[in-house]
Formats: C-alpha cells, structure tokens, sequence
C-alpha cells in the first residue's frame, strides 16, 4: 500500500434541460424583475477596442434538426489576444471587454446571434501562435455534459494552417467543422453534433 | 469591468486535472431518449489545456442583488412569499484537491413546490404559482462556501417513457476559475425514491457518483420553526501546479 492521493472526485455532470432559460437567462424566458438583465446578453460597448463581427450559430441534431432548447456560451481572448480572467499573466485585457457571452438559441429559428469583437492570437503551451478562435460551451436537453468545441475564422487561412490544435486533426476532412464562414461582418457557423458532418469535439 | 479574482490568493494557471469520463454521464444514454440524436458519435479530440481553457471570466460579487439568493421572496409580491416547504441549502464548491473555490458563480433554476416550471414550453397541469419565479445566484465566499433559501421543488412527469417522472431536484450551473471548468448538474435529496428510477440520474454509470449529487437533510444548520436544511457540496476539477508547466521562452 502506498500513501493515498487523497483527492476529490469532480461532481458528475447532468444535463441542462429544457428550462435552462429559467436560471440562466431568465428576462429571455419572460421571468423579469428578478436580475436587471441576462449575464452575457451583451459583450462589447463603445469603448471595446477591436473589429465588431457577428457571430450566427447553430446547433443540429443528428436529423440535421436545429435544436431549439439549447444555450451556448462563447470565451475568447481580447483584440490583442489577452483574456480578461486572473490567470492571464501577459498583461492586461481591454477592461471593456470580459470575453465571455451567453446566447440561447432562438425558440423559432434555433440561431444565436453574438456580437462581439475579433479576438486576436493566444499562444500555444509551447509559444507559437494560435489562429484567432473563440471557445463554445454547448448545453441543452439531451446533452449530458456540457459540449467543448472552438470557432476559427475562414478568412485566417494562413493562421489556421499554422494552428497546433488544428494541426492534430487526423482526419482532415474533419477540419472545416471549426471553421465559420465569412459574409461580410457576420460569421456563420453551424454545429453538428452527430453525423457524417460531426463537429469536433474537445476532451480538454 | 475588469474581472475580479474574488480572493487574495495569487492567481493559479496550471492545467486542469483531465476529466474522467468514466465518471460523468457518457453522452449517449439510450433510455434517456433525447440523447439519442444529440450525441457525438465520434471520438472527443484530446487537448491538453492552453491558455484558452485555463482563463476564464470571473464574476464579482457586485453584480449580486439583495434577494438573488432568496427564491421565496425574489419574485414575491411585496408581503408576499412562495408556496412550499421552506429550505436552505448550502454547502461549498470544492475541487478535486479538496480546497475551496473562492469567487466561484453558481447558478440555480428549479420547479415550484408542485413541480411546475415557469416556461411557456410546460404544458404540465400542476399551477404556478404567482409569487414563485425560480431562478437565484450567488457567489462563494473566500472558503468556497456558498447558501441559498428557497421552497423544495416538486417531482414532474415528462414526456421519456410513458410514465416517467423527474425526482424532486435543483438545477445548479458553477464556474470556477477556468472555462475548462464550466459544470452543469442537478441536485437531488435525501431519501427521493424517485431518483433510482429516473433515466436522467441513472445516466450515471456509478451509483457512488449519482450519490455525491444527494443533498443531506442538515437539521443543524435548520432554522427552527422557519426552514429545513439541506447540505450540498459541488466539486470542481482540480489543477496541476504551474511548476510543473511549460515554461515559454523570456518568462
């Protein structure tokens, strides 16, 4: 017998269900007067620096079915590549822009609407550059543990094929599941979460 | 606003402990029937944790409001309160090291005392009840502790097997320091027959993982003649020290 670790067990995660809404952005679901506005509704102010994108996404099932219950949430780093959180010891983030957002999808249309900034470039563990992306959060009915994927940028191909994360991809046809489409200022990105188009998914 | 850390600690920024998967719900659950079509089906890509999962936004207590924790009266009419069996329910958010998570947003959403959601999408028979909204936060304390009043939420049917009904549970969404971090589960309680036969809950492969998820009836922290306690301790991944990181290059 050898000394014990003693540690902890993470907390097993069930899913979010169909009233997610309820707590996590409640005036969305009509339940008002409780918090003056949904947290992460809204991500930039005039003062942001950096380019304003849009960001349009959705999330199909494996029928190719929008889900119309489920809330994502977006973290990415600031026009100059530094995130707004303690552990960033590269300097300061723009003090106007936390990074973090939270959208459900649309009752109707299953589509979340961001609007955000371009983020810019976070190096990897080893120092080289990543692409610009932004990191998704998925939950809803359905989803046991919450869904890790990322969104890069179609007019970045230089950096993207630079990326260390990308560059892991075994199956290359794979590659373009993280990448959202550019029309003019918006970004279109659908996740599939099951399916010959699956999106990649992240253990990390 | 700039982010707050909530504590005096100094920042940590090692990777996060890698989750076992053993232990979480696999993704697809046959029984539990939505998860059927809203399950990768391919294998998860390892990453082991940048900067990107690492980070994440911390919230200050600021942001809190007088009665977001106080589910009996934050969508009461004034003088007014919620209909149902009066609780507490604390505990601390821990991680996998056992320390507390200072600062650490939780997140809660449940049913009225009759099980009823306050969501045009249920359709259940069972009444709402006008001063009961059910939703609430709050923010933990240096040692991670955390305590919330509310009514004990009702069991429901739903539309899974033809006579399925959820155990009486609270949802909780937590983040800690890190986005890698980010966690959502439910709540159940002590001695609910029902949660050894909900398809949700025996999603979980282990039986000693659904019962870290039972929240203990705590009669020393009830207030008498006023609300029963509940005690529920939610624990978050852990992380490694950053001595034992990469180092770039100049750092």
């Amino acid at each position: 017998m050898a000394q014990s670790l003693d540690r902890l067990r993470e907390s097993p995660s069930q899913t979010a269900g169909p009233y997610v809404h309820i707590g996590l952005t409640p005036n969305f679901c009509g339940i008002g007067g409780v918090y003056p506005s949904d947290l992460g509704a809204a991500m930039v102010n005039d003062k942001t620096r950096g380019d304003r994108i849009g960001l349009r996404i959705r999330v199909l099932d494996g029928t190719g079915t929008p889900l119309k219950d489920a809330l994502i949430e977006i973290w990415q780093a600031d026009a100059d590549g530094l995130y707004n959180s303690p552990a960033e010891l590269r300097g300061t983030a723009d003090p106007n822009f936390i990074g973090w957002g939270r959208c459900p999808t649309d009752m109707d249309t299953g589509l979340c609407t961001f609007d955000t900034i371009k983020p810019g470039r976070v190096p990897f563990a080893d120092g080289r550059l990543m692409a610009p992306h932004i990191t998704l959060w998925i939950v809803a009915r359905g989803i046991n543990l919450g869904l890790h994927t990322r969104l890069y940028f179609s007019d970045e191909e230089k950096a993207n094929a630079q990326d260390p994360i990308l560059a892991r991809i075994e199956h290359r046809i794979r590659v373009p599941t993280l990448i959202a489409e550019r029309t003019g200022d918006i970004y279109v990105f659908d996740v599939h979460l099951q399916g010959e188009k699956e999106t990649v998914f992240f253990d990390s | 606003m700039p982010a707050e850390s909530g504590s005096n600690r100094k920042p940590e920024t090692g990777a996060f402990f890698q989750r076992d998967r053993t232990w979480h719900p696999p993704a697809l659950t046959p029984n539990y029937k939505t998860s059927v079509l809203r399950s990768p089906q391919k294998a998860l890509l390892a990453l082991d944790n940048t900067l990107s999962e690492i980070a994440g936004p911390v919230f200050g207590h600021a942001m809190l409001g007088e009665l977001d924790g106080d589910l009996i009266h934050n969508f009461a009419r004034p003088g007014e309160s919620a209909i149902g069996e009066r609780i507490i329910i604390h505990g601390r958010v821990l991680d996998e090291r056992g320390v507390g998570v200072p600062g650490a947003l939780l997140e809660f959403w449940q049913a009225n005392a009759g099980g009823r959601y306050r969501h045009k999408k249920d359709g259940y028979l069972a009444p709402l009840d006008p001063n009961f909204g059910g939703c609430g936060r709050a923010i933990t304390s240096e040692d991670g502790g955390y305590a919330f009043r509310t009514v004990k939420p009702g069991p429901y049917p739903w539309p899974n097997g033809p006579n399925d009904w959820r155990p009486s549970h609270i949802h909780f969404s937590v983040f800690g320091h890190g986005f890698a971090q980010r966690l959502i589960t439910q709540m159940y309680f002590e001695g609910d027959p029902l949660i050894w036969h909900c398809p949700i809950a025996r999603g979980i492969p282990d039986k000693a993982a659904i019962e870290t998820l039972i929240a203990a009836l705590d009669m020393q922290s009830t207030i008498p003649f006023d609300a029963r306690a509940y005690k529920f301790d939610i624990v978050l991944r852990g992380r490694r020290s950053s001595l034992f990181e990469n180092r770039l290059e100049g750092n």
